[in-house]
């Protein structure tokens, strides 16, 4: 990685100023999306989403019933594209290898004791080659949040960098749990930890904490790439996930995406929206941009 | 990390195939009348001269509407209705008068979406802006406003408070209805009476106030809206029996009134130009800095009197600084007004355009390094791509007059001192910006920048609480707060 | 045979130097019996613009002092009044006052002067507020010394004309060139030399005698200054000071009303003319409120 090579001190990055960080958000808000570019925006974040599944009592079963969905969206619309990937614990990614064998959909699986991050360097390291070993091409793996708030900003720095170490050419998510940051300088701080350690993309929530994304912990993150990307050339994604279930609000990450990073972030390749019942509202909106009609979600199907 | 000079040839692009298609504001619901007559003593009346002249909409330049124009005998008939209506008026109960007040505040949040659209049809303004800053604003200045009338006695304790009279008032164009809020919501209530004056290529939004006063039931004569140009203007300022001018404009003119009325005992309060400095520190958090910056000098196409015009940077900081302007000047949409993600609108008038272009021509004489962004804009209509001049030098014109239009000059600096020196090094004096992590510097700075309005990591703001006036040539007396009341009382 | 008297010469006050006029004009003055008292400078157009060079570099330390430390100060010249209360006492006979106006000028003039020293440090208290913006601000709002402020004195009166005009101003931070009374100088030559062992900075004062009919237009009219105060009645004077004013927004305050030793010529009022509101916003984070964090 060329770019270890200009490590910075990150006990020094950028500071934000918060009141400022809402104010940018609220511009993005009231953009107004409408006719032609309201339905390429929706099919875009069709494409970006990581269906999502992480729970307890998740099953075989459950799996191939959601990989079915992320590949037959909604048959009734044609030229529907695909979800980005499906995302599951590393005990299912065998299960959802092989429900999307040949659609392109890829599968990323959580690792390193998702959601806490709770254990020892040699489970993390375990956790991840079990996935990987599976067939997942993404990893999404959880930072070290306690370690992190006490300043042990090179063992987070560390942990990431051998996590992409195990994953080769699988891209690795990393993911801060910004809900457990409590600062968007903290924010600030591990986006640019990552990115200097290796991360492929960077991710705000497990889902399990809240607030999971919001938009001003978002545009911290993509302020972060794109200085990051003017330092180093390198390109790194971003993932929004948890509370963003409505297509208004993605439309209004898709705007701030677009204002921030520009056209090549545009597409699932640098941007991903993790979720589970935004996919269905989105369906909702390009039926009701085709029908002319309002949607009810009897016609859509819960995976 | 961010403060490090860039090694990369690393480039964004916002020319995306994913663009926002237009989203133009329903104007159907509107009500305009083809022609507006003068609006003395509670009624619409036909101007003495039998003249009316046309407003244009500055974005199509297509005619909206006529307005009359007054002369002298139509503002001696609008001062005697007004000298009149104040002999009821000052001596009604603060808690009656606040009760009127609160009521045309809340007549506007009713008719908001109207004085909207009208106020960017008439002015150019992008409709964003219209609807989220200035009528909400215009509103809450009433509704502020209202709430002081009967507690003058609080807010100047053992001064007796008494109104001073008839106030004549001049507004400009680049907040037409703002500007007839922030005049006449605190002239009502210190219990004056005024007669009003809007600029002459943005009536329409004050003769809309006039029907809404109208339909209030606000006593006839207790504002009176006369609508004309500069001889208009002068038949207020010189009218003899007005106790008061206030104005709102450029320097000039403002120093014009002063010398006017220099044999009379006519009060005066000036809120004029500006030329403020915008200064980053390195230590800034750069990102809302540069956030700033665009707000402090590209809100209401630069048309606003506490722009941030002069952009002081940090010179270790510099480079960055100016690649994220121009990265975020990218993502700036001019264009029609009406669209709902229009950022700049429509320059207010032809000679303001050509004034604005005359100055960017003064900057490229100069020897600055001129950018400009590289967006579509009509070509009907009078507009002006967002501009920066880098490189720029205390002695360039374009640093040192008002430019009043969407143009910021880039000048860096090295230390604390010399960037105090050399915001302070000009004869106006309205309002500065700070960017910075460190709250003594921050202290440090709004205490050596001579200005009336210091924003610190912020940038325009606006509020009825807050008072806003200058220093020096941009003027005298407070408008807005507790100090707003003081131009309009006897103390 | 008795001892010859020494007799005062009476110069100017600039940048806390007693130079004669640059001009080398005079003028005589004259007690009732038509005799000279002293001859009087006859202060010039340079005069004033190198009075208004001492105050302008004075303004920066003297603005930037603590408002404490500008209380004490004017403490101290009230003090300093006192202790030569019998000196003003003569002056003002000689300029044929009666003895018990006389005391009575001196005295209420020492007493504006510790008036003034109290407020030093209140007036922006009560002058100055927080402002509960609707948007997530902090909004405060405080006084600042206008600048340079040029005075055209009383006339009628010798000293408490003087005191009553120069102690607000200075009080407020700002530094101030004066013209004295024409007809009655002497106090306020005599008062320079109380000034300048008071702990006040050079150039914060500076006085000057002469003649307004021809001083006026070129108080006025100076760039650098920043406000103007008339004590006089001279109608074509205001005119012509307003006038003038709008050369450069000066801000003018007519004081042709006042009565100097009534209780109405002093009030923090006076110190707020020559005061510039500004105001101050920074943001405010919300950290763990109801607005659900950041």
């Amino acid at each position: 990685m060329a770019a270890k090579s200009i490590l910075p001190d990150f006990r020094i990055t950028p500071t934000i100023d918060q009141v400022g960080i809402e104010e940018r958000v609220a511009r993005f808000t009231t953009r107004s999306i409408k006719k032609e570019s309201k339905m390429q925006g929706l099919k875009m974040i069709l494409n970006m989403i990581d269906l999502t599944t992480l729970e307890g009592k998740d099953t075989e079963g459950k799996v191939k019933q959601m990989c079915y969905k992320a590949v037959h969206m909604h048959d009734v619309i044609p030229d529907l594209p695909t979800v980005a990937a499906v995302c599951v614990y590393p005990s299912m990614v065998k299960t959802a290898k092989e429900s999307l064998i040949g659609s392109g959909v890829k599968v990323a699986s959580v690792s390193t004791a998702f959601p806490s991050g709770q254990s020892t360097h040699e489970i993390k390291i375990l956790d991840t080659k079990f996935a990987l070993e599976n067939g997942a091409d993404e990893i999404d793996m959880v930072i070290s949040r306690g370690e992190f708030l006490k300043g042990n900003y090179n063992f987070v720095f560390d942990e990431i960098a051998a996590i992409k170490d195990v994953c080769g050419k699988a891209r690795l998510k990393v993911i801060f749990e910004t809900g457990e940051l409590s600062t968007l300088d903290n924010v600030r701080k591990a986006s640019d930890i990552a990115m200097y350690a290796g991360a492929d993309f960077i991710k705000t929530s497990t889902g399990k904490i809240s607030p999971a994304a919001t938009m001003p912990v978002t545009l911290v993150m993509l302020e972060a790439i794109r200085d990051y990307y003017y330092a180093t050339n390198r390109m790194v994604g971003m993932k929004p996930a948890g509370g963003i279930s409505t297509s208004k609000l993605a439309m209004q990450y898709l705007v701030m995406l677009r204002e921030t990073l520009g056209g090549a972030w545009l597409s699932n390749e640098w941007f991903r929206f993790g979720a589970s019942s935004l996919a269905n509202d989105v369906l909702m909106q390009i039926a009701k941009q085709t029908t002319g009609v309002y949607q009810s979600s009897d016609y859509f199907s819960k995976d | 990390m961010s403060k490090k000079k860039e090694i990369t040839k690393a480039k964004l692009d916002f020319k995306t195939d994913w663009a926002y298609a237009s989203a133009p504001e329903d104007s159907g619901h509107i009500s305009l009348k083809k022609q507006y007559d003068l609006f003395i003593n509670g009624e619409f009346v036909k101007p003495n001269s039998k003249k009316y002249f046309a407003t244009y909409n500055p974005a199509t330049d297509q005619k909206i509407a006529e307005v009359a124009e007054a002369d002298e005998k139509d503002v001696d008939k609008a001062v005697k209705a007004a000298r009149k209506a104040f002999e009821k008026w000052s001596k009604l109960s603060g808690k009656e008068r606040g009760k009127y007040i609160f009521r045309i505040a809340r007549l506007m949040q009713e008719r908001a979406r109207e004085f909207a659209v009208i106020e960017t049809m008439d002015g150019g303004k992008s409709i964003r802006e219209s609807r989220d800053i200035d009528v909400p604003l215009a509103a809450n200045h009433f509704f502020y406003n209202a709430g002081w009338a009967d507690k003058l006695e609080y807010a100047f304790p053992n001064r007796n408070p008494k109104p001073l009279g008839v106030v004549g008032q001049i507004i400009p164009w680049n907040f037409p209805l703002l500007m007839a809020a922030w005049k006449i919501a605190p002239a009502l209530a210190a219990g004056n009476t005024v007669v009003l004056k809007p600029a002459e290529t943005t009536s329409l939004t004050a003769l809309k106030l006039a029907e809404l006063i109208r339909d209030s039931g606000l006593p006839n004569g207790v504002v009176n809206i006369v609508t004309g140009a500069g001889k208009t203007g002068a038949a207020i300022v010189n009218h003899p029996d007005i106790n008061k001018i206030a104005f709102t404009g450029s320097t000039d003119v403002g120093k014009l009134i002063q010398r006017s009325i220099s044999g009379t005992n006519k009060k005066l309060t000036l809120e004029l130009g500006g030329k403020a400095a915008n200064i980053i520190f390195a230590d800034a958090a750069i990102d809302q800095a540069v956030e700033g910056v665009v707000n402090g000098i590209f809100f209401n196409q630069g048309h606003v009197c506490c722009a941030g015009s002069r952009l002081f940077v940090q010179e270790s900081v510099a480079d960055i600084v100016i690649r994220k302007l121009k990265d975020r000047m990218e993502t700036l949409i001019v264009g029609d007004p009406m669209d709902k993600n229009t950022d700049i609108g429509a320059i207010n008038s032809k000679e303001q355009l050509l004034k604005i272009n005359e100055y960017i021509k003064i900057g490229k004489n100069e020897g600055a390094e001129i950018y400009q962004s590289s967006c579509a804009i009509p070509s009907k209509g009078n507009f002006c791509r967002p501009t920066l001049f880098l490189n720029a030098s205390q002695s360039h014109r374009i640093v040192q007059e008002e430019i009043f239009g969407p143009v910021l000059t880039v000048q860096t600096f090295r230390t604390i001192e010399e960037v105090i020196e050399k915001a302070n090094n000009i004869p106006y004096g309205l309002s500065a910006g700070v960017w910075t992590d460190k709250g003594s510097k921050i202290f440090n700075l709004t205490n050596k920048l001579r200005a009336g309005v210091v924003w610190a990591n912020t940038y325009n703001k606006f509020d009825p609480a807050s008072p806003f006036g200058g220093y020096k040539e941009s003027g005298f007396g407070r408008e807005g707060g507790l100090h707003g009341l003081m131009p309009y009382l006897n103390l | 045979m008795s001892r010859l008297e020494i007799q005062k010469t009476y110069k100017i006050f600039i940048g806390g130097q007693f130079p004669r006029t640059e001009s080398g004009r005079y003028y005589p003055l004259k007690n009732k019996k038509n005799e000279v008292i002293a001859n009087m400078c006859l202060s010039s157009r340079k005069d004033f613009r190198n009075a208004v060079v001492a105050a302008r570099s004075a303004f920066g330390g003297w603005s930037e002092k603590s408002a404490f430390n500008r209380s004490q100060i004017l403490y101290r010249i009230a003090e300093m009044l006192e202790g030569r209360k019998e000196q003003f006492i003569a002056e003002l006979l000689l300029q044929g006052i009666s003895a018990a106006a006389a005391k009575e000028e001196v005295t209420l003039s020492i007493d504006r002067l510790v008036y003034y020293a109290g407020w030093c440090d209140k007036y922006q208290a009560l002058f100055s507020s927080v402002n509960p913006v609707a948007s997530s601000h902090f909004n405060f709002s405080v006084p600042e010394p206008t600048g340079v402020v040029a005075i055209i004195s009383s006339e009628e009166s010798s000293l408490l004309g003087l005191v009553t005009s120069i102690a607000p101003v200075i009080a407020g931070g700002n530094t101030c060139v004066v013209l004295a009374s024409e007809s009655k100088p002497l106090c306020a030559i005599t008062f320079s030399e109380v000034l300048n062992t008071s702990d006040l900075s050079a150039g914060v004062v500076n006085i000057l005698t002469g003649n307004s009919a021809e001083l006026h237009s070129h108080f006025s009219s100076h760039m650098d200054v920043n406000s103007l105060l008339y004590y006089r009645k001279n109608k074509n004077e205001i005119k012509t000071i307003k006038e003038n004013a709008a050369l450069n927004v000066k801000r003018v305050h007519i004081y042709d009303k006042i009565i100097l030793n009534s209780e109405k010529a002093q009030s923090p009022y006076f110190i707020f003319d020559n005061q510039e509101i500004k105001t101050t916003w920074h943001p405010v984070e919300n950290i763990g409120s109801s607005k659900g964090g950041y």
